[in-house]
């Protein structure tokens, strides 16, 4: 499946004050499969990940999205095949009631309402929020809205799914239910986090930035098991390795 | 300054809903038409940021007592014209329906009042002129102050129109106007103050935030022309109406100096009849009697017929001749602005 | 002022949510009932009283009809009279006429006009505070929008909405960490006020940047698309005709004068 490559080529980002987010980014996500990125902050992930649905522009370097190269013209198309779900659920609940938030996607995409319909519900179904589909947002635990919140965008049917830190405010039960869903997904999944734990159960490959630049790319549990290699960028040995008996 | 229900009449509140309906609908248009798409979300956090705003005081340099932001002048600052107009109407809005603060036929004359004034009049002409975006400095600190001292001045004073026009209330107009201007001249000090605190800091921590209003540009360019035109207008008449209505003595004095007549029994009947015209030709509003403060009572032009056996004073009809000139010029503004958005789309197409 | 506010909307948010025969009327019926029953009850004559007593039916039937507390509704009412008392207050001050002699109390045309006032008052206010307790912000702006109101204008409603707590909850939490650190005024000095409601701006601003970020990831291209769709019942044209009938007819004759004459026996 063409479409769940995700090719990042010689990727080069600073913002409009001059700080230089990313520079030179380049790695290859074919289907399938969990990708994390980690990094301390201030590494480049978020700006990373702005990328990749095109919301910000690509200024020096490629992003290419199921081999097209997304650029202004071809962004509508990438933001349907890449759902990107943000750390703030509040900031992606903006509608009065869930099904209405969950439909807005659909709904942008063109479908008839009928399909939005199915959509929203499947999706809502398929993180098991149904129950709340005519709970207004600010109604919902943590747990609920982040749930709620990648239903949002689950409902536009995307090969793949970019998380950042989707972890963050959720208490153990709303987190361990958010592993497994995570786990349960066929997506192609790219999830930044700081939540090591969360990403030697989620993701077998693991990409780590510092200072806007690619250091190690590869298996999950050899790079994060690399005590030298992590605290010199800012992270540290996850327990669930230190305690676990290599294989 | 938000005004009940209970005092306004449906012919006036009918009115005034019409003009900022008018207006919403208007600015509704032209916040579509920008490419800033971004306006959406950021038009309603900022409303919930004045919202949250207004419950929180400062204490008032000199005085014992606080006060707050109101916040037309800052969002104007913001977000320009028309989006600001639209989330002051949303504020006033939520504010009626949850708070009752401001009855639901009031409501449009609330947005008008609180809306109209700092948006297209206090911004524009005042503070942009004034402080030439240097935010920040002393020179915008005066451009708020004076700003916002203005723009509520024409809003109370406004306020006291509506409320006159609607014949309900019994509150002489000359005391009603001494009774809200002086108060909202305090504070309009008050909310230039804490609209320049804000923006200074805001000049200090992130600049080009203030730099995301859209600029003018050229549509704007007669609106403030015809704006200053059609309020002054107001203010002329207004004033010269109390004058007349309350001092009929002083101006027959007056005209008597300036003419060298001395019979003047004409003079004052030439007044009341010139504003007695003017509202035969904007002849939709009906006769709301004004009691006048004083006893005698100018011969009406018509008297309407009253189930009430009080007797009917005529100094009511130029309170009915200010609104309805009011009217008459807001509506003749606003087919202006869309005659002339109208004309220069055209021209845009015809590039 | 403060917290308090808060919960005042949070409690009107509730009672919005509810489901009653009175919550599964028409957004639109009720907003368009409202507002005929205000034009209506301000189109009486100055110093009319009884004949506007039969229209405190209608926000009573639909504060019963809502199960909303009826002390709720009158302590909001109370707090908003002062506006209207002050202004109203010159009416018997103004117009000294004597109108009838209740023992020895001399009444004024100034005082039938005040009590007017104020009755005028109760009722606009109950109405307005019933329609929206009994209907709720979404039902209510998406029953605006059917109507007409432009659709830029209601989402403007329905995001403010939205955002209101959470923006809130900021400010609160700021005003907290300000309170804890100072000798405990409430009010702050205003280049600390500047600095705080800056601050709060400034995160405001970046909360709608991040909202925009998100909907622009879900595909928002400027055009706000709805999928509620809302359609009158049966139920709803009853509601709308019966209540537009008792209007007109409390108008045209004096129903509480009516009932006086048969209580009293006198013959019309």
């Amino acid at each position: 499946m063409s479409h769940h490559i995700v090719e990042v080529r010689d990727l080069f980002f600073a913002y409009p004050d001059g700080t230089e987010a990313l520079n030179g980014v380049s790695f290859r996500i074919e289907h399938g499969g969990a990708v994390a990125l980690v990094g301390a902050n201030g590494a480049g992930k978020s700006t990373l990940l702005l990328h990749l649905n095109g919301y910000l522009p690509t200024t020096r370097g490629e992003v290419r999205i199921g081999d097209t190269p997304l650029t202004r013209e071809t962004a509508a198309m990438a933001r349907r095949a890449v759902g990107m779900v943000f750390q703030d659920p509040d900031d992606q609940l903006f509608m009065p009631t869930v099904a209405e938030d969950v439909a807005f996607g659909p709904l942008n995409a063109g479908l008839p309402p009928d399909q939005v319909a199915c959509r929203v519900a499947s999706a809502l179904e398929r993180v098991g929020m149904a129950h709340v589909r005519e709970r207004p947002p600010y109604r919902l635990s943590a747990g609920e809205k982040r749930a709620v919140a990648i239903a949002t965008v689950l409902a536009m049917s995307p090969d793949i799914l970019v998380m950042d830190e989707p972890s963050s405010n959720l208490d153990p039960r709303a987190r361990r239910r958010l592993i497994e869903l995570l786990r349960s997904f066929e997506h192609t999944k790219i999830i930044a986090a700081h939540d090591l734990e969360l990403v030697v159960e989620v993701c077998a490959r693991v990409i780590v930035l510092d200072g806007g630049r690619v250091v190690v790319d590869g298996p999950t549990r050899d790079i994060l098991n690399d005590e030298a290699l992590m605290l010199a960028h800012g992270l540290e040995r996850p327990h669930i390795l230190r305690h676990s008996h290599p294989h | 300054m938000h005004m009940a229900d209970a005092l306004i009449s449906p012919t006036v509140g009918g009115m005034l809903w019409a003009v900022s309906g008018g207006l919403i609908a208007f600015c509704a248009r032209k916040v579509k038409r920008t490419l800033r798409d971004n306006l959406v979300p950021m038009m309603g956090v900022l409303g919930a940021f004045i919202f949250a705003a207004q419950m929180i005081n400062f204490s008032i340099p000199g005085t014992g007592s606080s006060g707050h932001l109101s916040g037309g002048l800052i969002l104007t600052i913001l977000l320009g014209p028309y989006a600001a107009f639209l989330v002051i109407a949303s504020v006033l809005t939520v504010q009626a329906f949850f708070f009752a603060d401001g009855g639901l036929l009031a409501l449009g004359c609330n947005i008008f009042n609180l809306g109209f004034f700092p948006a297209f009049i206090a911004y524009p002409l005042i503070y942009r002129v004034i402080a030439k975006d240097q935010h920040g400095t002393p020179r915008a600190w005066v451009a708020a102050m004076v700003a916002a001292v203005v723009g509520l001045q024409l809003g109370a004073f406004s306020v006291v129109l509506e409320t006159k026009a609607s014949g309900i209330s019994e509150l002489p107009f000359g005391t009603f106007v001494l009774m809200m201007l002086p108060i909202h001249l305090a504070i309009g000090v008050v909310e230039g103050l804490a609209t320049a605190a804000v923006v200074s800091f805001v000049a200090r921590a992130r600049p080009e935030a203030l730099r995301t209003a859209p600029s003018a540009g050229a549509s704007v360019s007669l609106r403030p022309v015809v704006i200053g035109l059609a309020i002054t207008a107001v203010v002329m008449g207004g004033l010269v109406s109390w004058f007349a209505s309350t001092h009929p003595d002083g101006l027959e004095w007056s005209i008597s100096k300036v003419t060298g007549k001395e019979e003047l029994s004409g003079s004052e009947a030439g007044v009341h009849k010139n504003l007695a015209d003017l509202q035969k030709k904007t002849a939709f509003l009906p006769d709301y009697g004004f009691k006048a403060t004083e006893a005698e009572s100018a011969p009406a032009e018509h008297a309407a017929p009253e189930p009430e056996p009080w007797p009917a004073v005529n100094a009511g009809t130029s309170i009915s001749g200010i609104v309805g000139g009011l009217m008459t010029l807001a509506l003749v503004c606003l087919v202006g602005f869309a005659l002339k958005a109208r004309s220069i789309q055209r021209a845009h197409g015809n590039d | 002022m403060g917290i308090a506010d808060w919960i005042e909307i949070g409690r009107m948010d509730e009672l919005g949510r509810m489901d009653t025969p009175a919550h599964r009327l028409d957004a639109r019926a009720k907003a368009i009932v409202t507002l005929v029953f205000i034009g209506v009850v301000m189109s009486f004559p100055l110093h009319e009283i009884s004949a506007l007593t039969p229209f405190l039916l209608y926000p009573v039937a639909l504060i019963s009809l809502g199960r909303i507390p009826a002390r709720y509704i009158l302590k909001k009412i109370l707090v908003a009279a002062p506006f209207a008392l002050v202004i109203g207050i010159f009416n018997p001050l103004m117009d000294r006429q004597p109108v009838a002699t209740i023992g020895s109390f001399v009444v004024t045309g100034g005082w039938v006009s005040f009590v007017s006032i104020m009755f005028r008052f109760v009722l606009t206010v109950g109405a307005a505070l019933a329609l929206v307790a009994c209907t709720g912000m979404y039902r209510l702006g998406a029953g605006l929008e059917q109507l007409g109101v432009p659709r830029v204008f209601v989402m403007q409603l329905l995001f403010l909405y939205r955002y209101l707590f959470v923006v809130a909850d900021e400010g609160v939490k700021m005003m907290r960490g300000v309170e804890l650190r100072s000798d405990g005024t409430r009010a702050l000095r205003l280049r600390v006020y500047g600095s705080l409601i800056g601050h709060l701006l400034l995160r405001s601003m970046d909360r709608a940047e991040r909202v925009y970020r998100a909907m622009v990831a879900r595909g928002f291209d400027g055009e706000i698309r709805v999928l509620r769709r809302s359609w009158f019942r049966w139920s709803d044209w009853g509601f709308v005709c019966g209540c537009l009938a008792f209007f007109l007819a409390a108008r045209m004759w004096n129903l509480a004068n009516g009932l006086g004459l048969l209580l009293t026996g006198i013959a019309p």
